[in-house]
């Protein structure tokens, strides 16, 4: 990895060189909430200065912009004797700024399941490499754990990262195309004193994490559990209401429905992402449903996240940022819901 | 035009209106873009407010509105007497709708404040599946011109429809909408079949429940969530009971 030193002059530059040819996304205060608290989404920006870099968190994930919740996989037009079918996955290059350690590790996870294997995504591949990542590092988010699950730190899958030394940023450069933009703009070679400065911030965040999961051995913890009451105190909270995995940025599982004109002339392959916790989510046909109490849905939401996915890829889904923590009404968050099983592993 | 080799069916529909504002019916003939090839796709015989025609030889019967009065239960079985397939479209003729609000008064109370002594006939507010038995139940207040569209496709192909069974949170969520509860708001998203597209806490209003219970609402918890955030016991109830879709406290039968 290469380090360069830039002026926040020279970011905000940087920035505006990219504004003048493409879409710039970033985080954007929406609201006040009821706390007091700014509420923030990442979200098109015409000029820097619309981006609050300082963000604690946003209500919804990065994935949006990779994984739509509702996205057209192809289109059929009909004529009486024939057919054609339409696919379209290409984007316009576009950049998103400001990203924390815990989203990018997210979309890692998202590379792994769409990028990889048997069958890549064209879907997702095409807005994955056509968005320039700049991700930014920043202290704790409230209830934030990522820490636990080893996303606090970010390595590769961003094109630049930046770290906030006060005046000036650290920059670590992720890609050739994160070299060149760097190179457009004033910036110098890192000395001693910045790297000392450097680690410290490093050092001050990660001394910073209040909230921690148990996560050693968790996915056998998960086998042992399985019929713990633990799922069903937490189950029983469950409004089946799917606002978990729509914060998630790692929650992909989608339905596939097909939309028909109404002329009857044109049919749509319409992809719209699900959440497990949804009482449709298993149901078959016969009216079957092979997971029918709140219970069950919620636990294998938090299977999938901490046991499937592990042995699948030997890292848990989960990033830690508490997005679901943050989002449930009724107050289900993995922090509590792991320390209870834990808890009843003891007992 | 056959869609995949299927001959599209073309149901012959009568549409009638009982106590309401009429709006759901109004929605037909809205979304002017499709309207053309969605009154190709059925064969309208009854419907005063697009047509002239009153055939009696409909197949499926579009009945919104609630039941408020003895010669409407008459016309009502009439209506079901004829139709094949008999259609409660709205939330009125589903759940009763806002007019059930009536009821809290009694009938000759009702009367006085919105007729003064000009009294007219009025007995409480019944959807229409208390009357007389419904095969399919469409709610919304307005109902969702999109959504009918989809279930006359589904009709017209002769394939089973689905509604979503999840709550309103799911649509709202995926078109980014800030929650009503994060802003100090109540909603009732939560309990509240999703089909609509959550226009309401999107417009800022939150959910009224117009179109009734999504499967398995978790109302214990509900309870406990509003408690916990200090709305009062009469603010929800007040709320669930506006469109006559949930049980309230003290109302005898589950809709
Ligand atoms: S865990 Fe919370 S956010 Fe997720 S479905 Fe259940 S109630 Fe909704
Ligand atoms: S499961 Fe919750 S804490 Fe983990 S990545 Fe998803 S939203 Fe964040
Ligand atoms: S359900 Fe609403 S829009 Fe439809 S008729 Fe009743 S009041 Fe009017
Ligand atoms: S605003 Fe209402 S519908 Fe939307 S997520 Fe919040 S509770 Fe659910
Ligand atoms: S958001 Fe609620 S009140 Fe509004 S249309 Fe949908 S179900 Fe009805």
């Amino acid at each position: 990895m290469l380090f360069k030193i830039l002026t926040k002059d020279g970011f905000e530059q940087l920035v505006d060189g990219i504004l003048e040819s493409n879409e710039v996304i970033g985080p954007k205060r929406v609201a006040t909430g009821a706390n007091g608290k700014p509420i923030h989404q990442y979200l098109p920006v015409t000029s820097f200065g619309e981006l609050d870099l300082d963000y604690e968190t946003t209500e919804f994930p990065a994935k949006t912009y990779f994984l739509p919740y509702r996205e057209t996989l192809s289109t059929f037009h009909f004529d009486e004797a024939d057919w054609t079918q339409e696919i379209r996955y290409r984007i316009q290059p576009r950049a998103i700024v400001g990203l924390h350690a815990c989203d990018i590790n997210g979309l890692l996870k998202l590379d792994k399941v769409f990028g990889r294997d048997a069958f890549p995504s064209p879907y997702y591949l095409s807005r994955r490499r056509n968005t320039l990542v700049v991700g930014i590092d920043h202290m704790p988010c409230e209830g934030g754990f990522c820490q636990s699950v080893d996303a606090h730190v970010v390595s590769h899958g961003f094109d630049l990262f930046l770290t906030d030394l006060g005046d000036r940023y650290f920059v670590s450069i992720g890609s050739d195309r994160g070299f060149d933009l760097v190179g457009k703009v004033e910036n110098r070679e890192v000395s001693e004193d910045d790297t000392h400065a450097y680690l410290a911030v490093r050092r001050r965040i990660s001394d910073a994490f209040k909230t921690h999961v148990r996560t050693q051995n968790l996915p056998t913890l998960l086998d042992l559990e399985f019929d713990s009451p633990v799922w069903k105190r937490w189950g029983d909270k469950c409004l089946s209401c799917g606002s978990c995995a729509m914060a998630c940025p790692t929650c992909y599982c989608y339905g596939v429905n097909e939309e028909v004109s109404m002329d009857f002339t044109v049919g749509t392959k319409v992809k719209q992402l699900h959440s497990c916790n949804l009482v449709d989510f298993a149901m078959v046909a016969g009216d079957h449903n092979f997971r029918p109490s709140r219970e069950s849905r919620l636990k294998y939401r938090y299977y999938h996240q901490h046991r499937g996915f592990a042995e699948a890829y030997d890292e848990p889904k989960c990033v830690g940022c508490n997005r679901c923590g943050r989002v449930c009404l009724a107050g289900i968050n993995p922090p509590e819901v792991i320390a209870d099983l834990h808890e009843e592993d003891r007992a | 035009m056959r869609y995949l080799g299927i001959e599209p069916i073309r149901p012959r529909v009568g549409v009638f209106s009982f106590t309401c504002c009429e709006g759901c019916v109004l929605q037909l003939a809205n979304k002017e873009e499709t309207l053309g090839p969605f009154l190709e796709a059925i064969q309208v015989v009854n419907f005063r407010e697009i047509s002239t025609e009153k055939g009696a030889d409909y197949e499926i019967a579009l009945v919104e509105g609630s039941i408020s009065r003895d010669d409407e239960v008459e016309r009502l079985r009439q209506i079901r007497d004829q139709a094949k397939v008999l259609v409660a479209l709205g939330t009125c003729a589903v759940f009763g709708g806002v007019n059930r609000l009536k009821d809290v008064f009694s009938p000759q109370e009702a009367n006085r404040i919105v007729y003064g002594d000009q009294s007219r006939e009025t007995a409480p507010i019944r959807a229409v599946h208390e009357v007389v038995p419904v095969d399919l139940s469409i709610p919304g207040c307005p109902i969702s011109k999109v959504e009918l569209e989809r279930i006359v496709q589904h009709v017209a192909l002769d394939l089973p429809w689905q509604f979503p069974e999840y709550p309103v949170c799911v649509e709202c969520k995926q078109r980014f909408t800030v929650c009503m509860f994060d802003k100090g708001q109540l909603c009732l998203g939560p309990l509240t079949r999703a089909g609509c597209d959550a226009p309401c806490p999107a417009g800022g209003l939150g959910c009224w429940g117009c179109r009734g219970p999504a499967a398995d609402p978790n109302h214990a918890e509900f309870d406990a969530l509003v408690a916990r955030r200090g709305f009062s016991r009469a603010q929800v109830q007040d709320r669930l009971s506006f469109f006559g879709g949930f049980p309230t406290e003290g109302s005898e039968e589950k809709p």
